[in-house]
């Protein structure tokens, strides 16, 4: 395979041409000089069949493109010279000097045309008539092969100066200098080039050799395999510059460490500048989507307009190919899913026609690719039903989810909400595919989406593969490498801060403002010793990392530092560890391993489903033994005690955030109106705390969300003590927590007193009207 | 026949030999990356100039218990397909020159995982050698 790397100067220099005469012109150029050589081995030996047929090709080629360009001169041309060779390649007539002549000038003039063309776009008024009739009577003069009435010797009327054709690939331009003066192209101004500036005899000699250094001689053909190749050794001139760097920081020696840091300079833009070989426009994936949505609306009824916004935005051509096909369905997947068919639009009092928008931008050192439409959005609620049919999950675990992650269930294998399968996508083998390969190349992918507005899908893809700028941490006394793509934050726990591991049926959490976030000890995952040093007061810190969709912390003993490293693969025998997705030589020489942490995540068996497995199974254990982990609230000055299984999340609105819609009081939340109960009233005990925030116990369920107010977040506690019983209202029973008398909340009344409309998942009720 | 070239070494007081021609180069190494969750054979990563090489430990991989390394061990690095491999072993010995035809069957009493990595017996002067099978002594283990 082939890429062009256009000069960037020349290229903007000419900045009204399209990209396609560009390539047109390159592409031209390049026959042209074969065809030279092509036409005087053929006047040697006129039977070579296959040269014949390659000039004829050429010729044709130039034909097409010219006429779909509507470069109407050029076409003419070839049109002529082509009908020649036709009679040629049939054997009609055979090629003599003449028609090498002949041939000869056709490709002269069409140097000429194309050489014009470059300079300002246009073909100029240069005359064709002589170079067509000579071509027509040469053919004209074929059948009768003694000379005629024409005149047969030298050809040459007024135009060509030269007779020694075949030295006419020397100097294409030089003659044939038409009328018009081609309004010079400066290379040191590049925007100043208005091609509607044709000063009287301005161009001197010089200006014209300058202005010819054009594409053809700008822009050089390289083997793809020679520009991976440059990859490779920058990749190794990355860690060899490392090194370098570290070793002379302690040094002392000014002269090596001023030698280190141009060394250091001069590899980052090394870097730079290979990667940039290696960069094309994501417009070359895109120019095929207009096409793909126009046929696919117009084969299911649809009025889609194409938006592209960003189209220049660069990609490594490799991760251009990887990503092509996820785009390509994301976009499929958009119109015959995401836009509705115009009536339903217009019943839903929306433009029958839909927009389908692509954006690319960059960000954060990645390139952020979004496919936007304005049509239905998805549904949770839809979702997680599908989830439940497919077996994907049962009903209570998609009720312990929240909207984003039910929605992220689409990425799921075996998952597919088409209501009909349809030839166009919807076969369930959609977007697990999507995310697989984005994650291949480590991206990443995710939706949004506002149910009757709209779903935007995000796929956000690295710059490159060979070099990923990582995280370095430590565990066990060993540097391990976390992509720094995958990490969200990082998290300090140093004895009794706000941040604290706590254990949930056994498994660590950290409370994350608010949210419970699953832990993995690394040093655990890879098959070391159980330990907890934050018992004894070390600090430890957690990454809080991106996997499969969702979240988790790794915890880990140390951060130490983000450098560039360069992925090496693993040798064969450790590509089983499966934790591992390479490994990298860091700055001091030392080899370390880079952390799959797709792998992590699933060996720890986190993920969604697992983890409201084990808020289920929890569940169940509460049936058996009626015992369960307890979040002890503080409401007012009473402890109030609430089962873990139903706390969904811990959060803390703003006061003012807390809104009152006619007696109750609500708060927006995540794009939903979550009702607010204060526990302080139910309870019937007056709350006179007075704070900027109010801490909630959010609970969600089958799409719906309850937040009850509480004046403090406790603790979290095994339920061990025997229940005692409880008339207070709203109350379930009371217990004894560290020596103090902590109430049980009536969670069913509760949720039921802050919105009657709660659908409870059916073992809430159960258990309730059982206790009850 | 023409004589094959051996490079020598010593594992778990037995001499092993390689051809000479599979041997990429002996170096001491002493700082190795260990690879958690990693086969026990697999003695840990290293950098050999630019390169990632695992280096597998040759007593394991005869079914002898690791032994606790100190200091620099010598790792013969062997060139397989498409990557390079290092052996970890106790002692280096010399490149000894043997005619293909004096090699004598494999000794009916050797058994375990090493009987798998042995193609060839060959009585030195003093001792017997045994002569490695380098891709199959640089396959992971099957086990």
């Amino acid at each position: 395979m082939k890429a062009s790397i256009p000069d960037l100067e020349a290229w903007w220099s000419v900045e009204d041409f399209d990209d396609v005469v560009q390539e047109f012109l390159v592409e031209s150029y390049e026959n042209l000089d074969q065809l030279d050589q092509d036409l005087v081995a053929l006047e040697r030996d006129p039977t070579a069949r296959d040269r014949l047929a390659s000039v004829f090709r050429t010729i044709h080629t130039i034909k097409g493109t010219s006429g779909f360009l509507a470069f109407s001169k050029l076409e003419q041309v070839t049109h002529a010279g082509e009908s020649l060779l036709a009679r040629l390649r049939d054997g009609a007539q055979v090629l003599d000097r003449r028609g090498a002549d002949v041939l000869l000038r056709v490709v002269d003039v069409v140097r000429a045309l194309l050489a014009q063309i470059e300079r300002d776009g246009q073909e100029g008024d240069m005359e064709l008539g002589d170079v067509i009739a000579e071509v027509e009577a040469c053919i004209a003069g074929a059948p009768a092969p003694a000379p005629t009435a024409k005149p047969t010797p030298e050809p040459v009327t007024e135009t060509a100066p030269e007779a020694d054709t075949a030295a006419a690939a020397a100097e294409p331009a030089a003659p044939a200098e038409p009328e018009v003066a081609p309004a010079p192209v400066a290379e040191t101004a590049p925007a100043a080039a208005a091609p509607s500036t044709p000063e009287a005899g301005a161009p001197a000699p010089a200006e014209e050799t300058a202005s010819r250094r054009g594409v053809a001689d700008t822009s050089v053909r390289v083997d793809v395999d020679l520009l991976d190749k440059l990859m490779r050794l920058v990749g190794e001139l990355v860690l060899t510059r490392n090194q370098m760097v570290r070793a002379t920081e302690h040094s002392g020696d000014h002269t090596m460490s001023r030698a280190a840091q141009r060394l250091n300079l001069i590899t980052s833009e090394l870097q730079e500048g290979v990667m940039k070989t290696r960069m094309q426009p994501i417009s070359h994936l895109w120019s095929k989507l207009p096409r793909v949505v126009r046929d696919l609306s117009n084969s299911i009824g649809r009025q889609v307009r194409l938006e592209l916004e960003g189209a220049e935005t660069e990609l490594d051509r490799s991760l251009l190919e990887a990503v092509k096909d996820p785009l390509t369905h994301l976009v499929r997947n958009a119109v015959d899913h995401g836009l509705e068919s115009p009536e339903d639009r217009v019943k839903a009092g929306k433009n029958p026609e839909g927009t389908l928008t692509l954006r690319a931008y960059h960000e954060h050192g990645h390139v952020v690719v979004e496919v936007a439409d304005d049509g239905k959005g998805v549904d949770p609620k839809l979702i997680g039903a599908t989830a439940v049919k497919r077996g994907l999950l049962t009903a209570e675990q998609v009720a312990a989810m929240d909207a984003d992650e039910v929605l992220r269930l689409v990425f799921r294998a075996g998952f597919s909400t088409a209501a009909k399968v349809s030839n166009v996508s919807g076969r369930g083998v959609g977007m697990d595919v999507v995310r697989t390969n984005l994650e291949a190349i480590g991206g990443a992918v995710d939706l949004r989406s506002v149910v009757g507005k709209g779903t935007t899908w995000r796929l956000t893809i690295p710059l490159t593969l060979a070099i990923v700028q990582a995280l370095i941490v430590e565990s066990a006394n060993e540097r391990y490498v976390l992509p720094q793509m995958s990490v969200r934050e990082l998290v300090s726990v140093e004895g009794q801060t706000s941040a604290r591991i706590e254990y949930v049926s056994g498994a660590p959490v950290c409370r994350l403002r608010g949210r419970l976030l699953p832990l993995v000890r690394l040093n655990e995952a890879l098959g070391g010793p159980i330990e907890r040093p934050e018992e004894n007061g070390e600090a430890i810190y957690i990454a809080v990392l991106n996997g499969e969709g969702h979240e988790f912390g790794l915890v880990v003993d140390r951060v130490l530092t983000t450098e560039e490293v360069v992925v090496k693969p693993l040798a064969s025998h450790l590509k089983d560890v499966g934790c591992f997705a390479g490994a990298t030589i860091l700055g001091d020489g030392r080899v370390s391993l880079i952390l799959d942490v797709l792998a992590l995540a699933r060996n720890a068996h986190l993920g969604n489903a697992e983890r409201a497995a084990a808020a289920a199974a929890a569940m169940a254990e509460v049936k058996t033994e009626t015992r369960d982990r307890l979040l002890v609230t503080r409401v007012s000055d009473r402890r109030v005690a609430i089962p873990l299984s139903m706390v969904t999340r811990l959060e803390e609105f703003p006061v003012q955030a807390v809104e009152r819609v006619g007696s109750r009081e609500v708060v927006q939340y995540r794009g939903q109106i979550l009702p607010v109960l204060r526990l302080s009233g139910l309870l019937g005990s007056w709350s006179e705390d007075v704070s900027d925030t109010v801490p909630a116990v959010v609970y969600s369920s089958g799409g719906h969300s309850v937040a009850l107010a509480v004046d403090g977040i406790l603790d979290i506690v095994d339920d061990t003590a025997p229940h005692g019983p409880s008339d207070g209202d709203g109350l379930s029973g009371s217990t004894v927590i560290d020596d103090k008398v902590t109430e049980l909340l009536d969670m069913r009344r509760a949720i039921m007193a802050a919105d009657p409309d709660f659908q409870l998942p059916e073992f809430v009720t159960r258990d309730y009207v059982e206790a009850s | 026949m023409s004589s094959v070239r051996y490079a020598t070494f010593e594992v778990a007081g037995q001499l092993f030999g390689l051809e000479v021609g599979e041997v990429q180069e002996v170096l001491a190494f002493s700082e190795y990356t260990p690879v958690p969750l990693a086969p026990g054979h697999v003695g840990g990563l290293f950098n050999l100039r630019g390169q990632v090489i695992a280096a597998l430990d040759l007593r394991v991989r005869l079914g002898e218990p690791a032994q606790e390394r100190t200091g620099p061990a010598m790792n013969v690095i062997v060139r397989t397909d498409d990557e390079s491999v290092s052996l970890l072993v106790d002692r280096i010995g010399d490149v000894v020159e043997l005619e293909p035809s004096a090699a004598e069957p494999i000794p009916d009493t050797l058994s375990g995982p090493a009987r798998e990595l042995i193609t060839a017996a060959f009585p030195l002067a003093d001792r017997l050698m045994l002569a490695l099978d380098a891709r199959a002594a640089v396959r992971g283990s099957e086990a």
